[in-house]
């Protein structure tokens, strides 16, 4: 179905599930909600009490195989929506939700080629929505996470990547750290550039899809990094989430 | 309150999907623009994305050149497609959309 239509719809929240100390999943039952692909996000909208309304942007964090739809959400200190999402929301709240929204920075299992992912924090998020995705898929494109923390601690879905990676040879998950190196910790270290490009991204003979997902400067310097070592840009898909982690 | 410069504000047009779907019947940030300055191809998706307080701009990512301008105070559009020599919209887009 590529007709769409945006409506609002009040949504209901259904569970809360701490990630990390500053990251949040809100699963959400939908109603009349028409199914999304990996990659998409969704507008909520908050009213308080006076009439005032804040409108964010989120990444679906769920596979399309899934009847509920799960957000993800890293709390920004001085944000209006975020501190709410990370904190107060309850299981029975309703949400005014539209959605999905963005056909552009997608992908399907359908897709032929290698499937190449660079997160930096929780533009981790739709690039999830992928890999859970894939994981339903019969057959599975060879995929490659690389995705940078400031500290262990904020890696978003660690134990379920593992898990995935450890039951999938054609998927390899790397995260690296740039802001602590702790004790027994075997991933790379520091920032995302060509170099860690060159050693754990696909070749760009391998004419895998690239999807690049964080704040503005991460995939700013990421994508030059890739058009550097050959890849077409035409190729790099990217979605900037802006300097505060939050969309637009 | 962080001050941000003007570069970290950018997005990308994928960014503009909720402001500007509402518009059209079928997905927009698949369709292909061509800009009206240096005629490069691009999906509204890879444009470059300015919010403003009441809509964005859009920019040619190669030129820099102001694309498209979208104003909606309250329930109104104002679509400026100044930069846009043509917008190729397609039913069976290459979106992997469902």
């Amino acid at each position: 179905m590529t007709e769409t239509r945006l409506i609002w719809r009040e949504a209901e929240v259904l569970e809360v599930i701490n990630e990390t100390p500053r990251a949040r999943s809100i699963v959400l039952r939908v109603p009349a909600w028409p199914g999304h692909s990996p990659g998409q996000h969704v507008d909520l909208r908050l009213t308080d009490e006076d009439g005032y309304q804040a409108q964010r942007s989120y990444s679906i964090a769920s596979s399309p195989e899934r009847a509920e739809v799960v957000l993800t959400v890293e709390r920004i200190d001085e944000g209006e929506v975020s501190p709410y999402l990370t904190g107060e929301v309850r299981r029975g709240d309703r949400l005014e939700l539209r959605g999905p929204i963005g056909g552009y920075f997608t992908w399907t299992a359908a897709l032929p080629g290698p499937l190449q992912l660079v997160a930096g924090g929780s533009g981790i998020v739709p690039l999830m929505a992928m890999l859970r995705h894939r994981a339903h898929s019969p057959t599975r494109a060879l995929a490659r996470l690389l995705s940078s923390w400031r500290t262990r601690d904020s890696i978003i879905y660690l134990e379920e990547l593992q898990q995935l990676a450890a039951n999938d040879h054609e998927l390899q998950v790397v995260h690296t750290l740039t802001r602590e190196s702790p004790l027994g910790w075997s991933g790379p270290l520091g920032r995302i550039d060509a170099d860690m490009l060159q050693k754990f991204a696909f070749t760009p003979q391998e004419r895998p899809r690239v999807y690049v997902c964080g704040p503005t400067p991460f995939v700013e310097s990421v994508a030059d990094a890739l058009v550097q070592l050959g890849h077409l840009p035409a190729s790099i898909k990217t979605e900037r989430f802006g300097p505060t982690g939050g969309q637009s | 309150m962080t001050i941000q410069t003007f570069d970290e504000l950018r997005l990308d047009g994928n960014a503009a999907a909720g402001l500007l779907q509402q518009l059209f019947a079928f997905e927009i940030t698949t369709a292909i623009t061509i800009c009206d300055g240096c005629e490069r191809e691009s999906p509204v998706g890879a444009l470059l994305f300015y919010g403003q307080p009441l809509g964005a701009v859009l920019r040619c990512p190669a030129c820099d050149q102001v694309m498209v301008v979208v104003t909606r105070p309250h329930d109104e559009w104002w679509l400026d497609l100044r930069g846009v020599r043509l917008l190729h919209v397609s039913a069976s887009s290459e979106s992997a959309a469902t």
